[in-house]
């Protein structure tokens, strides 16, 4: 891999967003406004149960946290989508610029926004709803590595759908981390769900991270077995999620549908 | 001479319809190859199968002795491509897009090249300008810009001059003439202005649903078909 040409993907979208309010404004406002809204609503409801259950802890962690997986997955797909509507794709595949460096440019990019929105999160909660998420420790660490694998991995399959399907596809950059949010147990235990939903957590990676966040919340320590799984399953999806965007990549250049996205 | 580009029983097939068929030709350094044929005739998907943008069928492409599709980031390095349908990101300044392109294709001094082609192509005053506003004549002079960055040994032009005046046009094909005698940029042209070719290309290469119907200089293939020019020429082989 050529780290120049690495660059050169982030660079193109540095200064896009330099140049764009409303892509800046895009980063921080909705993690913002969820923050304020579900920071509320949770001193609403701790008040209401005089302060038995950490309730802030709970959501805010759990919102925070989910927002990583959400801004890992749209930091490459929404990313690859600028390069659609610029009709910039063609450029870039006629230049030297290999597959896999493309793609660590866009994870480099997803990495930005999802550091810069973690950071506003996590000010604001700590600066207005006293919550300390770095009080988590090193098991913060591991969580956020695993959401992002888990968003990245989402990602991966977004543009394959885009690059098959074509600009039609694009609302899956937005829609399709939300698919897996009921059953990512972010605000409230796996337990919960029906007994066939909870099935399906289990292959979920997310699940187990917020499992964990809640245990260590509570009782500040976390059982391994939890990361170890969310860790294999996440590695198995990356895999999985890198085979399919390969393999419509092939298939695109074969159909010969990659010049005319974005028409 | 020595070849720098050989293309070889070229095929594409897209279901059961065959887009090209049997393509073969050569390209020498310097050398500029003027591609024609009326709209459906295959020269969109002969350019995108030489820039790597479709997998042929069958056949090969080989540049500087290598074939493309295993080694396409190195010999990518060595050839650009401007089309008058393929833009540059408008949210960019003109500066930015080409030293965006310039560390894609690992240009070596990367601002006094992006200095030289701006004042080359008179867009230097206004490179700090969103390409956004810029037009038409403005983005056809940005992409050549941008497609000249690496100085490329070959060049693939789809419709250069679509969209310029004819002041600028003639500017611009003396200044891609000069390019392909003065740097050995061998070009592969394809344009629906037949004059522009007849006064531009060094050979021809005629089209008809994805075959070659006819590929020479000006003077063998008016020799050929008997004809008295381009123009009666391609309706003659072409149509």
């Amino acid at each position: 891999m050529n780290p120049r040409r690495i660059y050169a993907v982030v660079l193109r979208q540095i200064f896009l967003y330099r140049r764009s309010f409303t892509r800046v404004l895009d980063v921080f406002y909705w993690p913002t406004v969820d923050l304020l809204l579900w920071g509320f609503i949770t001193l609403y409801l701790e008040r209401e149960s005089q302060g038995i259950n950490p309730y802030a802890s709970f959501f805010l962690g759990g919102l925070i946290l989910w927002n990583i997986l959400l801004r890992a997955q749209q930091g490459i797909s929404v990313s690859f989508l600028e390069d659609i509507w610029a009709r910039n794709l063609i450029n870039l595949f006629v230049s030297p610029l290999k597959v896999s460096e493309y793609l660590a440019g866009l994870l480099c990019i997803s990495i930005i926004k999802v550091s810069l929105a973690f950071l506003v999160m996590a000010g604001i909660a700590g600066a207005c709803f006293g919550f300390a998420i770095f009080k988590m420790g090193l098991w913060l660490l591991f969580f956020v590595l695993n959401l992002c694998a888990m968003g990245w991995a989402i990602g991966l399959v977004t543009m394959a759908c885009i690059l098959c399907f074509g600009q039609e596809a694009e609302i899956l950059a937005w829609a399709l981390s939300f698919l897996f949010l009921p059953v990512s147990a972010v605000f409230y235990p796996v337990e919960v769900l029906p007994h066939f939903l909870q099935k399906i957590a289990a292959f979920v990676p997310a699940a187990y991270v917020f499992e964990g966040m809640r245990a260590v919340i509570l009782k500040q320590e976390l059982s391994i077995s939890l990361l170890e799984k969310a860790f294999l399953l996440n590695a198995c999806y990356l895999a999985l999620g890198l085979a399919i965007f390969y393999r419509v990549y092939k298939v695109s250049l074969a159909r010969g549908s990659i010049p005319k996205i974005g028409e | 001479m020595e070849h720098i580009l050989e293309v070889k029983d070229l095929s594409k097939n897209f279901n059961s319809f065959w887009a090209l068929k049997n393509i073969s030709f050569t390209l020498c350094p310097g050398e500029i190859l003027g591609i024609v044929g009326p709209n459906g005739a295959g020269k969109t998907t002969l350019i995108n199968c030489l820039l790597g943008l479709i997998t042929p069928s069958s056949g090969k492409i080989i540049y500087f002795g290598l074939e493309l599709w295993q080694n396409r980031s190195k010999v990518l390095a060595k050839v650009n491509f401007a089309s008058n349908y393929v833009g540059l990101p408008l949210s960019l300044n003109l500066y930015e897009n080409l030293l965006v392109y310039a560390h894609l294709y690992g240009v070596s001094q990367a601002k006094e090249k992006i200095a030289y082609l701006l004042k080359l192509f008179g867009l230097y005053e206004i490179r700090q300008k969103p390409t956004r506003h810029l037009s038409s004549g403005q983005m056809t002079r940005l992409t050549l810009a941008k497609a000249l960055l690496n100085d490329p040994s070959i060049l693939l032009l789809d419709e250069p001059t679509a969209g310029l005046d004819p002041e600028i046009a003639e500017h611009t094909r003396k200044l891609l003439r000069d390019l392909s005698k003065k740097q050995q940029t061998a070009i592969i042209i394809t344009s629906h202005n037949l004059p522009e070719i007849e006064r531009f290309a060094d050979r021809i290469l005629m089209l008809k649903k994805g075959q070659i119907k006819a590929i020479g200089t000006k003077e063998e293939l008016l020799a050929k078909f008997k004809s008295k020019n381009l123009e009666e020429l391609y309706f003659k082989a072409v149509l």
